[in-house]
């Protein structure tokens, strides 16, 4: 009787220890480790979109400044500004592609009107070469690089993440421990975005 | 293969098949990957690195002198690099997967930048890693290039450029006395060695290991041995069989620190966090 359980005893505690190694070895934290990853880096897209609405008041007010005549395009920013910031982002976002591109359009149509203020802007040497306005341009334009690079990492995070849930030990894994594990929706890439800026010559001129 | 043949499948034949599925899935995965690749980045090779040869070699001496010395006042790392190509990238898009792939910047601290000069394509940069970004910001980069490297670069004299935006960089981070004690603080404490949690866990870790050893000495030495001698042996087992404790090996995955510093002659980050701090500018 002694012999027995003294020498189960030790195989059992190297069995569990060799289990626990392979365990974490194959990937039975993979799903959970890249579903963090990706819902911090849509923090971070989250993060510099507002970021970006909160530039604009300010952006408004300068441009309001030099060209009251414009009050078009400014409405229109502010316009999209409010619809942006006013869109609900409910907790399941990221498994909810509805509401994702909700509030992918939402954003898409403030970063519209921002690109057509800073067109018409082109028009107004005072603005352009004053230095509040200087600031503020090279804040929007390193906020919009913000924005994109945060889309493009929160994109990497959700595709490996997806990939993670389909591919094999991942795939068994979800199976057994994880099946609330649901893939994310992913950006893509808005239309006025494949195209370059259009520039209209017969309204250039003032 | 047809839908009558896969329903016939025996168990293992369908697991084998599933197995197959997911080989393909993921050799697929590995095919996207390649297709997300990265642009090839020069090596770092030290504090400057000029790919482009816009400088001589008393610039670079000059330069490296500058940037080693911002280093010993601040810990912040400024490299200078000069490209001959951007590779069909935007230079936004190049400089912060360039400032990730050599880690400038402390590890935990991130305090890196780079100036970026594409001759070719006519663009310069100053990249500034997220540690930086609330001293060094968008705009001042902006003035930095604008009143300080293009007049140098529209001249033709890239070398002036260069040397005048490190100049005024190095005035940024330099500029408050107090913020810059406070960062390097910062940034000691940060890597000073080991931190506490580390260490508890090597040591929690060692000590069972160390403590199963031991036991299975003992079994190993007693098990000819009866009755009282087995039963002790039992108890003292008894704890060392939690098998709670086994699952929390998430202690082993905090190595993040060491990623990163690839390096030429013992100059190399740790950080690399960027995330499109700073400004572009073009001549």
């Amino acid at each position: 009787m002694g012999t027995s359980t003294a020498g189960r005893l030790p195989i059992g505690l190297l069995l569990a220890i060799a289990a626990a190694t392979l365990l974490t070895g194959c990937g039975i934290n993979a799903i959970p480790t890249y579903e963090q990853n990706a819902k911090a880096a849509w923090a971070e897209v989250l993060n510099q979109y507002k970021r970006r609405s909160d530039l604009v008041p300010n952006l408004v007010e300068t441009v309001k400044g030099f060209a009251e005549q414009e009050r078009k395009v400014l409405t229109e920013v502010t316009e999209a500004r409010n619809r942006a910031t006013s869109v609900q982002v409910p907790p399941d976002i990221l498994t909810n592609p509805e509401a994702m591109k909700r509030f992918q359009d939402a954003q898409n149509s403030l970063g519209g009107a921002l690109r057509q203020l800073m067109l018409v802007v082109e028009r107004y040497p005072d603005i352009k070469s004053g230095q509040n306005f200087l600031a503020l341009q090279s804040q929007l334009e390193g906020t919009e690089n913000r924005i994109a690079i945060a889309r493009r990492d929160y994109i990497e995070a959700v595709r490996a993440y997806n990939t993670e849930l389909v591919t094999f030990p991942g795939r068994i894994w979800k199976w057994v421990l994880y099946p609330s594990a649901a893939p994310m929706a992913t950006f893509d890439i808005p239309a006025q975005d494949m195209q370059a800026p259009r520039v209209d010559f017969g309204t250039q001129k003032k | 293969m047809p839908a009558g043949a896969a329903m016939a499948l025996s168990h293992e034949r369908r697991a084998a098949a599933s197995i197959l599925v997911g080989v393909v899935t993921l050799a697929f995965a590995v095919l996207l990957q390649a297709q997300l690749a990265q642009p090839a980045f020069p090596r770092l090779t030290g504090r400057v690195v000029d790919e482009a040869g816009l400088l001589t070699a008393q610039d670079v001496a000059e330069l490296t002198a500058e940037l080693a010395d911002l280093e010993a006042k601040s810990t912040d790392q400024l490299v200078v690099v000069t490209l001959r190509s951007l590779q069909g990238y935007e230079i936004e898009d190049y400089g912060y997967r360039l400032g990730r792939a050599w880690g400038i910047g402390q590890a935990g601290t991130n305090n890196g930048v780079l100036l970026i000069v594409a001759p070719n394509e006519r663009k310069v940069r100053i990249e500034v890693g997220r540690g930086l970004e609330p001293q060094l910001t968008d705009a001042l980069s902006r003035l930095i290039i604008e009143n300080a490297i293009l007049p140098a670069f529209r001249r033709g004299s890239f070398a002036d450029g260069i040397k005048a935006g490190v100049r005024d960089i190095k005035d940024v981070l330099l500029g408050n006395a107090e913020e810059v004690r406070a960062r390097v603080q910062r940034g000691a404490k940060r890597s000073a060695g080991l931190d506490p949690m580390t260490v508890f866990f090597v040591l929690f870790w060692l000590a069972i290991v160390a403590f199963v050893i031991y036991a299975m000495f003992q079994q190993a030495h007693q098990r000819p041995g009866a009755g009282p001698s087995s039963r002790r042996v039992g108890q003292r087992g008894d704890p060392v069989a939690v098998p709670g404790g086994w699952g929390g090996s998430g202690g082993w995955g905090g190595s993040g620190g060491w990623g990163g510093g690839s390096s030429g002659d013992g100059f190399g980050g740790g950080g690399g966090s960027f995330g499109g701090g700073g400004s572009s500018g073009s001549w």
